[in-house]
């Protein structure tokens, strides 16, 4: 049997080595082209936050809870790489015991392995694999990730940002970076103080974000036509709190395909995977073009003052537009 | 290219609550460059292999403080044989009795480490079982 009708057909060894494949970047560029014509059927969500936010234990709860509609879920969650031994702690699954030994869930665990931005370079590929595979709707978990992190919203059509009470005032609240890719914000542990304050300085933000998306699409989208970001507040732990959020993620998908927005996270999604494995392939030319013997020959040139690295990058260039 | 680096799962079987060695071990194999995939307190036999297939790991480090090695390692043992994975290779590590280390090397087990074990033992007995 081949591989991709192995895992289609439940086999979870395969699926595995599959996703090891994926990672250590064996060359697997004919197994993945020939899946790809099976994916774009799952529903893909990410869930991003501070580390110690909870973002494993609300997975915990919420697949659970989702796991009453749906008959397959699958879960990736990264945690961070060394960036001097190689090495990582991956205990993801440790907060998701409710999960384990559940049939209808898969819970993979990634390292970074050096990718920046909270996720593995393996992510895209894997998110790929398991909706080939069937799984309907798929999780990406990203490691502890601080303001700025925002690749997790290109993997995903849902993204759920995970707060704590008390993390930062208003300014906090309207600055740039992950807030601004919150389909969902949930602010967890709100059974700690200052859940409250959190909550209106959030809202506050929403409120100011909301009408100036008004005012710039006035005259495209009717007002029915736009999501307007809610705020969860919940306690992981006891489950609080996320039934809620298990309704904000239906209506959420609900939202996306009745507007068509569905197609256009999906186009992102695809034009950034497209984007990467360019980006990857052009900048290993680059650096092969370093090592050849006429890029040793112009830094002698450059060295010597012969040439500057203004013109040898222009002609460069010049080479390449006619090669 | 650099090889990939190893996938080691650290369980922690039955009802034994006592993850200390279990954590330290963690860490030692993430300072040798090790991804270590820690299960948590309680997990039952078939957890731990169930675990050991989603992961896809190398190798499988079970710590047992409570005495109840010879009942849950065996059964651990049986079910990789049942799934066709005996060729992971399995580590035992806690309080094990002389007498009982041999049962479990016979059992198929490829180390087994008791207190005062350095980590660096640990790491080098893993490395040469794995490759």
């Amino acid at each position: 049997m081949s591989l991709f009708r192995e895992i289609i057909s439940g086999n979870r060894q395969s699926l595995a080595q599959c996703l090891t494949s994926i990672e250590n970047e064996d060359d697997n560029y004919h197994f993945l082209s020939e899946i790809y014509g099976h994916t774009g059927n799952a529903h893909l969500i990410g869930i991003t936050g501070s580390p110690g936010s909870g973002k494993s234990t609300i997975l915990n709860s919420l697949v659970k809870l989702m796991r009453k509609n749906d008959d397959n879920m699958g879960i990736l969650a990264i945690d961070p790489s060394s960036q001097f031994t190689k090495g990582a702690v991956l205990g993801d699954r440790i907060r998701m015991q409710d999960l384990l030994g559940d049939k209808g869930v898969y819970i993979r665990s990634m390292a970074t392995r050096g990718a920046l931005g909270g996720l593995s370079n393996a992510v895209a590929g894997s998110i790929d694999v398991l909706d080939a595979a069937g799984f309907d709707r798929i999780f990406v978990e990203t490691s502890g990730v601080g303001q700025a992190e925002i690749d997790i919203a290109a993997n995903s059509y849902t993204t759920i940002v995970v707060l704590l009470p008390g993390a930062g005032d208003s300014i906090q609240a309207s600055k740039a970076g992950v807030l601004e890719i919150a389909d969902i914000i949930v602010i967890n542990k709100s059974d700690y103080s200052h859940a409250s304050l959190t909550k209106s300085h959030l809202l506050e933000m929403l409120d100011i974000a909301s009408h100036s998306h008004n005012i710039d699409n006035n005259s495209i989208n009717s007002s029915k036509n736009i999501w307007s970001v809610p705020i969860v507040s919940t306690v992981a732990t006891s489950g609080e709190g996320v039934d809620e959020l298990a309704d904000n993620v239906y209506s959420h998908y609900k939202y996306l395909c009745d507007t068509g927005e569905l197609e256009v996270r999906r186009r992102n999604r695809i034009r950034y995977i497209y984007r990467l494995l360019l980006q990857k392939q052009l900048y290993t030319r680059l650096e092969n073009i370093l090592l050849e013997e006429r890029s040793i020959q112009q830094l002698e040139l450059l060295m010597q003052g012969k040439n500057d690295p203004y013109t040898a990058v222009e002609h460069l260039m010049k080479w390449f537009d006619t090669h | 290219m650099m090889s990939s680096p190893l996938r080691i799962l650290v369980a922690k079987p039955g009802l034994d609550g006592h993850d200390r060695g279990a954590k330290v071990v963690v860490r030692a194999l993430r300072e040798a460059g090790m991804e270590v995939i820690y299960t948590g307190l309680r997990q039952s036999p078939s957890m731990i292999v169930e675990a050991a297939i989603e992961e896809d790991v190398n190798a499988i480090g079970i710590s047992i403080l409570s005495g109840a090695h010879q009942i849950l390692v065996p059964k651990v043992m049986e079910i990789l044989f049942e799934k066709d994975l005996g060729n992971i290779p399995v580590f035992v590590g806690g309080i094990v009795p002389e007498n009982d280390v041999e049962e479990l090397i016979d059992l198929g087990v490829v180390g087994v480490f008791g207190p005062g074990t350095s980590t660096s033992e640990i790491v080098r007995v893993i490395r040469d079982a794995i490759s």
